[in-house]
């Protein structure tokens, strides 16, 4: 149990840094695929940093709250998948971490926080369903729906489950505010209504945000490795694989509608999950 | 330099605002955005938000109903901050300097860190000028620091 800890700790430490890194080179391939140098690789700390020492400046106190909150629940759900917790519980907390955050923008009267905010639960209501069905099909497999389940397969998931590593993908594209998905509010500082949820979120507030941003990252790439648990390795290349098509798709794809976003996740990605929900069901419990 | 005034000067964010330009000065802002001379390099990022930026760049003469916006805006941007005027008109009003509803350069309004002149200015110029302002910005910091001490 106190290994489970400790390994928990150091994920949580380690997170930020990892993060960051791999947002630096999102932003470094973005700018080459542009034909652009680029920012350096630490870039995001940069800006973290230089967030958090710009003097407050909140609209109301429920803001940093709000952040606070939102920040708390990715550190908490980084830790929870890295203790094999419940994978439902999991993704209550993060649902909850949005929630907050979309409150908090909610809490301001400016109408682009607002539309951003209504933007965001659509978005949260889109790729919610996908992330609920990849659990229930570690459920048909393995009995449980505690990530220490998995971790006990002897089979890859993703052998079972391959429908899931793109609905994942989708919901990373999604959660990370990629295009074509990004409606609410977009990942690099490109402007939607002016900047839609985040708008109104300003020095340590936005640095707070962007520290969760990190956590998210590493969480959702924790997803798919563990689609390959057995082997941490190619575990880790296929994240990064993932990531690199969400990159990709970011810049070969220009930004679409909340009722085209809507419809896409519930008719293809609810597709590409129930298709493979009904195999797993056909072929039962895997051998542990 | 502490590793605050390292990340402040590696990543200044830039609001853009029009008082009333011809949109000359403005082309030569977004140019500095483009592959030839990716301001991103150093960090800079066209925000477009005063709540995120640093740095609100100013073109154009301000103007009886501009000077209401731009003062709004600045009072919006969380300090430091920086204030460049960009362009013959920003600096002084330029040809439209008697206008009758001209005020004048941006500096009728605002205080202005870095003027950069020309028409319209090189996006060198502008880079420069973008640069010379987060060192002002950082030496006001530091003053206030000593001052507050």
């Amino acid at each position: 149990m106190m290994a489970e800890y400790l390994t928990a700790l150091a994920a949580v430490l380690a997170a930020p840094f990892l993060g960051g890194i791999l947002m630096g080179l999102d932003r470094v391939v973005s700018a080459r695929l542009q034909s652009r140098q680029g920012p350096p690789l630490v870039q995001p700390f940069y800006d973290i940093l230089k967030l958090f020492a710009k003097r407050r400046m909140a609209a109301n106190t429920f803001q940093m709250i709000s952040v606070s909150v939102y920040l708390a629940s990715m550190v908490l759900s980084l830790a929870l998948l890295v203790m094999g917790q419940d994978l439902l519980v999991l993704l209550f907390i993060l649902a909850l971490g949005n929630i907050m955050l979309i409150l908090g923008g909610f809490s301001v009267k400016s109408p682009y926080s607002q539309l951003g905010s209504q933007r965001e639960v659509i978005v949260l209501l889109a790729y919610e369903p996908l992330l609920v069905c990849m659990v229930v099909g570690t459920y048909i497999l393995t009995g449980s729906f505690s990530a220490a389940s998995v971790f006990g397969l002897e089979r890859p998931l993703a052998l079972s489950m391959p429908a899931f590593v793109i609905t994942q993908t989708l919901v990373m594209a999604m959660k990370l505010h990629k295009s074509p998905f990004d409606v609410s509010a977009s990942h690099h500082a490109h402007q939607e209504l002016v900047r839609g949820i985040y708008t109104e979120f300003s020095g340590p507030q936005m640095a707070v945000i962007e520290l969760a941003h990190l956590y998210e990252l590493v969480l959702l790439l924790g997803f798919i490795v563990l689609f390959w648990h057995t082997n941490l390795v190619v575990g880790i290349v296929l994240a990064l694989a993932c990531h690199a098509a969400v990159i990709v798709l970011d810049n070969v794809s220009a930004r679409m509608t909340t009722r085209w976003m809507f419809g896409f996740t519930w008719s293809v990605g609810l597709a590409l999950a129930a298709a493979n929900l009904a195999a797993l069901y056909a072929t039962g419990p895997l051998p542990r | 330099m502490g590793l605050i005034d390292i990340a402040r000067s590696k990543s200044p964010w830039i609001l853009h605002f029009d008082a009333g330009a011809c949109n000359g000065c403005d082309i030569e802002i977004l140019a500095c955005l483009t592959p030839v001379y990716d301001v991103e390099r150093f960090g800079i990022i066209n925000i477009g938000n005063p709540k995120h930026a640093d740095v609100l760049l100013v073109t154009g003469t301000v103007n009886k109903r501009s000077a209401r916006v731009l003062r709004n805006l600045y009072d919006q941007m969380p300090d430091p901050k920086a204030v460049v005027a960009i362009g013959a008109c920003a600096l002084s009003g330029g040809v439209f300097h008697e206008c009758y509803n001209v005020l004048g350069g941006v500096d009728s309004v605002l205080p202005v860190d870095v003027y950069v002149p020309g028409c319209a200015p090189k996006p060198e110029a502008i880079i420069e000028g973008v640069v010379m302002a987060l060192g002002k910005m950082q030496e006001r910091e530091h003053a206030r620091k000593r001052g507050a001490a």
